[in-house]
């Protein structure tokens, strides 16, 4: 007995060493943790237990009958973050530069089915060089078997992909069907098809950093929902995200001690708003004033920052917020914006996290540029999204709330739970400018005319008032106390329960 | 008594004055512009009026608007506060005019000590000490030097037409002066095309200290001790402190009698007070008189108990000083430090915006140790570029000199302040300085003691130790919270081991922790052999969102304050700023693994200061530039803002054209 054991733990060391000390050296000399650190620091102290440790393939093509490592490149298993359950993949990029063979994708998919079957998040860690070209359809039939689980289990549990290396080829599919990617500043890139590629097929000269680096995905493709600095990092704060997400779509979601008082008032916020309504102030500041402890983890910081969106708490239990950004371009929705915006939405949809939509909008950003871009198209995303979500949605109007745009950021008019208003909101067709110059265009000739029509306009319509007369807005409410009200709209909606007409499913225009 | 008066000021003079008023049953009225609308002096009173734009000259400055505002609200007085109208000698005359009293002195006070030469002149008179010097036309070098050996060494000789420190000498000597006077003159000459010299006595390493006065409409005129106002930058006092460290009884009543005889002589009839230069022999000599109340008058009030407001109203009521000078007790030390919106990492270049959080110490009196704050703004408020960069005044006062400074050094720890730039992390580091403690400081302090202007101390010692144990406390309660998070596997809670490793900047510190969330934490100190410290006990009030960590480590209090980061808290304790990080064993080894990045060198780029639009280039690829050469001009909420070189160099690369809308930071031009 004693041997068996001693030989179990031999074993054990070898799968552990992965590709060997060499490899591992050149791993973390290149500034990158190895699959089995990634983990260690991801998971609770001594909680991951790994599975498949010694599965090896079974390839014979190209002599691999000859090289075998345990592990076969891809380290699995399930472990804890702050006691919940997690499932994780980690590709090993030490063993066969962590290529999918078809025994490599079997062991994916067999904690892809735990995570579905337990209803419990699944992170994979991504730094691999794609197919094992040596397996040849094995390879591409392991990556389909992976792909078909990660569309069932999308809506059900969180996948979560962090990508720690190289990722391309097939390996990019399956984290672009994940709901979020993160990615780490200069270690790790993401693309269809590398540079040598595309100077054969293009002829264009570029570095996988500028193909597909965390900069780009993060700033211009949208790709990554975040970047960050290193593995520690990056790790680090997948358990900050894990802290916020529900283990899965029935869980509903967690909740985490707070001593912040719902009930605090921060009389900073009644001059958040400037008299001057063209001059812009920080949306972000609202958030952090209002939520938590000032918690607030964005989603795609980077990326069409003329609307935030993100997780925070109140009163313990995680929100989505969705907030227009007045520093930047006003606020305006454009196609990224409402792209942006509208995945985030569904999110929170699918997995119970009730909408907090803090608004201050002047429209849709008109040109060229935008309409043909699909502006109409990517706008209604947005609007689907919130019409179709069931989730609790509350929403406050700081300042304008022009034309659609209104009627998108979660309106009472497509069902927004209970909707708030600010003593400075404006809401309208359009800004009283170009609504008078419209109205009135015959005494355009005359400025005095039609300033005196523009103050018109504004008197009626610039304030909540004639919204609220009609019951568009629940209640204007002081800023002060924008906290107090939003807790308590929240635990109104707890037990809210709202069921869409049978479909197989949507059509949202993608 | 005034029923109501009008406060023809702003910020925290105006909350100052209106807080004594409110005390004696006095209405307030305040006055604003445009830019102070939502202003807390405006709050605080009873009534205000609007009385024009932003830019002074056209509302805080125009007489004719505060008399109509007195007339409006029927105010029967106006304080003037300091700076704006408080020594405009046309103030009280056309408030008289009006029928309206000015709390202040009367005009004809004001008018003799305004200028400068004749209020020496009345100063000499009145029999005060004044700087040894001549006057007269000096002949030549040998003239030269009989007048200097008249005055006693050191002396300076000056350009009667000078200016910039041309034509200026220092002389110790005889020789000195020989050799300095032909020299000096001969470049007053060139430089100024006049050759007429003077000579006065050179003060080496003077102190600032003035005198604070008391005077009625009855003839009385009491001194109240002094105030040493030696810390200064660029001629801007810092820091303040009543009494002066310098002063023995012998010479504070020397001084004290001397200012009252000026008072007396120009009938001066109110608050006031006598500046004068000192040496560090304790010799004194009249420099001016400042007919207001000054902005460190706290520090007065605070060792003679004495409300300097109250009795400003009370004798512009025509009140007689219920006050001899006998009954002025100097008890204890009080220090005030000046909170200004300036950056002291810039070379403390003025910084305008919103005051996101503002929160400063509690204000309070406990064990015989006060802290007073005061303050014209509040969190939400706006600092503009419109007025005076300064938001606060921080006054401690307690029996010694030391624990005035200690608690000034305590509640500048607790001073919340985000949106803008200011200086309280200079502040506090002064407050540590060994030569401020020790006292022995001049005008020259800051100069000499930060040549290179401020530059943040790295963590280190006690203060190290004491930031560590904070980090690690904030992370362990943290930590203790995210555990309790519902939803988690059945069977035993997670354990975490209890040793960590803390990074603070550069600096590492090992340490074991435990304890409960609102129980005491335990932190133990782990050297680098492994030895095991002292275990201290960490009790502290606070959670997880709160500016300031405040509590007791070991016993001793501290206040830290504390911004959150990825993955750790940004602290600042005793002018030390640093990032601090708490890791587990096996995450400080694995963070070692990480790559170091060196931050890019942004010198040889010009990169966009805020988000805008360019609305002009005026170099090209290639194109040789001077320092302070035009290089772009950036638009941004209607305001140009036009970019300058910083240094000599050679575009290479332009990044942006004009009506280009840039982000932040983003390159707009590349150096070679």
């Amino acid at each position: 007995m004693k041997t068996v054991i001693e030989e179990l733990e031999q074993r054990r060391a070898q799968a552990r060493l992965g590709g060997g000390q060499v490899r591992i050296d050149a791993q973390h000399a290149k500034g990158r943790l190895t699959a089995r650190e990634r983990i260690e620091l991801l998971m609770d102290e001594g909680s991951f237990e790994e599975f498949d440790m010694f599965v090896e393939h079974r390839g014979t093509e190209f002599g691999m009958e000859k090289t075998k490592i345990p592990g076969d490149g891809v380290v699995t298993g399930w472990g804890t973050i702050n006691g919940r359950i997690v499932y994780v993949f980690a590709k090993d990029f030490t063993v066969f530069g962590g290529s999918l063979s078809e025994a490599h994708a079997k062991k994916m998919t067999k904690v892809q089915d735990l995570a579905i079957r337990n209803r419990a998040p699944i992170i994979g860690v991504f730094d691999a060089g794609g197919a094992r070209i040596q397996e040849g359809v094995d390879a591409l039939g392991g990556y389909g078997e992976v792909f078909t689980r990660n569309v069932l289990a999308s809506g059900v549990i969180p996948q979560i992909s962090l990508i720690m290396g190289p990722c391309a080829g097939g390996d990019v599919y399956s984290p672009a069907m994940t709901d979020f990617i993160f990615m780490v500043k200069d270690t790790s890139y993401m693309f269809v098809t590398g540079p040598d590629v595309v100077k054969t097929v293009t002829n264009e000269t570029v570095t996988a950093e500028e193909l597909g680096g965390a900069k780009v995905h993060t700033t211009k493709s949208s790709i990554a929902d975040r970047a960050y600095e290193n593995d520690v990092e990056a790790l680090l704060q997948m358990r900050r995200l894990m802290d916020f997400l529900p283990a899965n779509n029935e869980s509903g979601v967690p909740e985490l001690p707070s001593d912040d008082p719902e009930d605090r008032i921060d009389h900073s916020l009644d001059t958040l708003v400037p008299d001057n309504p063209n001059k812009p102030y920080d949306m972000k500041e609202l958030i952090l004033k209002i939520v938590d402890e000032g918690d607030f983890f964005e989603i795609q910081d980077q990326f069409a920052k003329n609307i935030v969106t993100g997780f925070a708490r109140f009163e313990g239990r995680t929100v989505g917020i969705v907030a227009n950004q007045p520093m930047v371009l006003a606020g305006v929705l454009d196609s990224d914006a409402s792209r942006k915006a509208a995945r985030f939405v569904r999110f929170c949809d699918c997995f119970d996290i009730p909408l907090v939509t803090l608004v201050d909008v002047p429209g849709f950003l008109p040109g060229t540029a935008q309409e043909y871009g699909g502006l109409i198209k990517h706008g209604a995303k947005l609007l689907f999204a919130f019409a179709e979500a069931t989730v609790p949605k509350v929403t406050l109007i700081t300042r304008k709330a022009y034309g659609g745009a209104y009627d998108v950021m979660s309106s009472k008019h497509i069902r927004g739970d209970v909707n708030y208003a600010w003593p400075t909101a404006e809401i309208a067709v359009m800004g009283a400018k170009g609504a008078a110059e419209i109205l009135y265009r015959s005494e355009l000739n005359d400025p005095a005319k039609i300033q005196a029509r523009i103050d018109e306009y504004k008197k009626r319509f610039a304030n909540p008032f004639v919204a609220a007369e009609r019951g568009y807005i629940d209640e204007v409410i002081e800023p002060s106390a924008t906290r107090l009200r939003i807790a308590r709209a929240l635990n109104m909606l707890r037990n809210k329960h709202v069921e869409n007409p049978w479909k197989k499913h949507d059509n949202i225009p993608l | 008594m005034f029923k109501k008066i009008l406060i023809a000021n702003r910020g925290e003079i105006a909350c100052r004055v209106i807080k004594s008023a409110r005390k004696m049953g006095i209405k307030t009225v305040a006055v604003y512009s445009d830019a102070d609308r939502d202003a807390l002096h405006v709050e605080m009173a009873d009534e205000s009026v609007h009385i024009g734009p932003p830019a002074a000259a056209h509302s805080y400055l125009v007489i004719e608007k505060i008399v109509d505002a007195c007339k409006a609200t029927g105010a029967e007085a106006v304080h003037p506060g300091y700076g704006f109208l408080s020594e405009r000698e046309a103030f009280p005359v056309a408030l008289a005019k009006a029928g309206i009293v000015f709390i202040g002195p009367n005009p004809g006070a004001i008018a003799a000590m305004g200028d400068k030469i004749e209020s020496k002149k009345a100063a000499a008179k009145a029999k005060v000490s004044t700087v040894p010097g001549y006057l007269g036309e000096i002949s030549d070098a040998t003239h030269a030097i009989k007048i200097a050996a008249e005055i006693g060494y050191p002396v300076m000789i000056k350009a009667s037409a000078g200016g910039g420190g041309k034509g200026m000498r220092i002389a110790w000597s005889e020789k000195e002066v020989a050799d300095g006077f032909n020299a000096s003159r001969s470049e007053a000459k060139s430089s100024f095309g006049d050759d007429r010299m003077f000579i006065e006595k050179f003060i080496v390493n003077p102190r600032h200290i003035e005198i604070q006065l008391l005077g009625d409409k009855h003839g009385n005129v009491i001194y109240l001790g002094e105030r040493e106002c030696s810390i200064q930058r660029r001629n801007q006092k810092v820091i303040e402190e009543a009494p002066s460290p310098l002063l023995d009884e012998k010479t504070r009543k020397a001084m004290g009698e001397q200012a009252v005889a000026l008072a007396k002589a120009v009938g001066y009839d109110s608050a006031g007070t006598v500046e004068f230069v000192a040496g560090q022999d304790k010799s004194f000599f009249f420099l001016e008189m400042n007919t207001r109340l000054q902005v460190e008058h706290p520090v007065t009030e605070l060792i003679t108990g004495i409300d300097l407001v109250e009795q400003m109203i009370r004798v512009a009521a025509g009140e007689k000083l219920t006050l001899t000078q006998k009954d002025v007790k100097l008890n204890g030390w009080a220090v005030e430090s000046r909170i200004y919106a300036e950056d002291p990492y810039r070379n403390f270049l003025p910084s305008i915006g919103r005051l996101v959080k503002y929160r400063p110490p509690a204000e309070s009196c406990v064990g015989g140790v006060t802290v007073r704050n005061d303050t014209g703004v509040t969190e939400g408020g706006e600092i503009s570029m419109y007025y005076d960069p300064m938001i606060a005044k921080l006054v401690t006062h307690a029996a010694t000199r030391d624990a005035a400074i200690d608690a000034q050094a305590e509640a500048l720890d607790a001073f919340y302040i985000d949106g803008i730039s200011h200086n309280v992390p200079f502040l506090t580091s002064l407050m540590q300085h060994p030569r401020w403690r020790s006292g022995n400081i001049s005008t020259g302090f800051i100069a000499e003691e930060f040549p290179e202007g401020f530059v943040p101390r790295a963590p280190e010692g006690a203060q190290f130790h004491t930031m560590a144990a904070v980090a690690a406390a904030i992370d362990h309660k943290s930590n203790l919270r995210r555990r309790a998070i519902s939803d988690q596997m059945g069977g035993k809670p997670v354990r975490f081991a209890s040793a960590r490793v803390v990074h603070i900047g550069k600096a590492v510190q090992r340490l074991d922790v435990s304890g409960g969330d609102r129980a005491p934490i335990y932190v133990t100190l782990v050297d680098e052999k492994g030895v095991r410290g002292k275990t201290l006990e960490i009790i502290s009030a606070w959670s997880p969102g709160e500016p300031v960590w405040t509590g007791t480590i070991g016993g001793a209090h501290a206040a830290v304050q504390v911004r959150p980061m990825l993955n750790g808290v940004n602290l600042a304790y005793r002018g030390i700023q640093a990032p601090a990080y708490v890791y587990t064993e096996r995450e400080a080894e694995l963070v070692a693994i990480m790559p170091v990045k060196v931050p890019a060198d942004m010198s040889k780029y010009l990169l966009c200061p805020m988000p805008g639009l360019i609305k002009a280039l005026h170099v090209k690829e290639g194109q040789e530039v001077k320092a302070g050469d035009n290089l772009a001009v950036v638009e941004a909420m209607k305001m140009e803002n036009l970019l300058r070189a910083e240094r000599d160099g050679v575009v290479k690369k332009v990044n942006a054209k004009a009506g280009d809308s840039l982000a932040v930071d983003a390159v707009i031009l590349e150096f070679v």
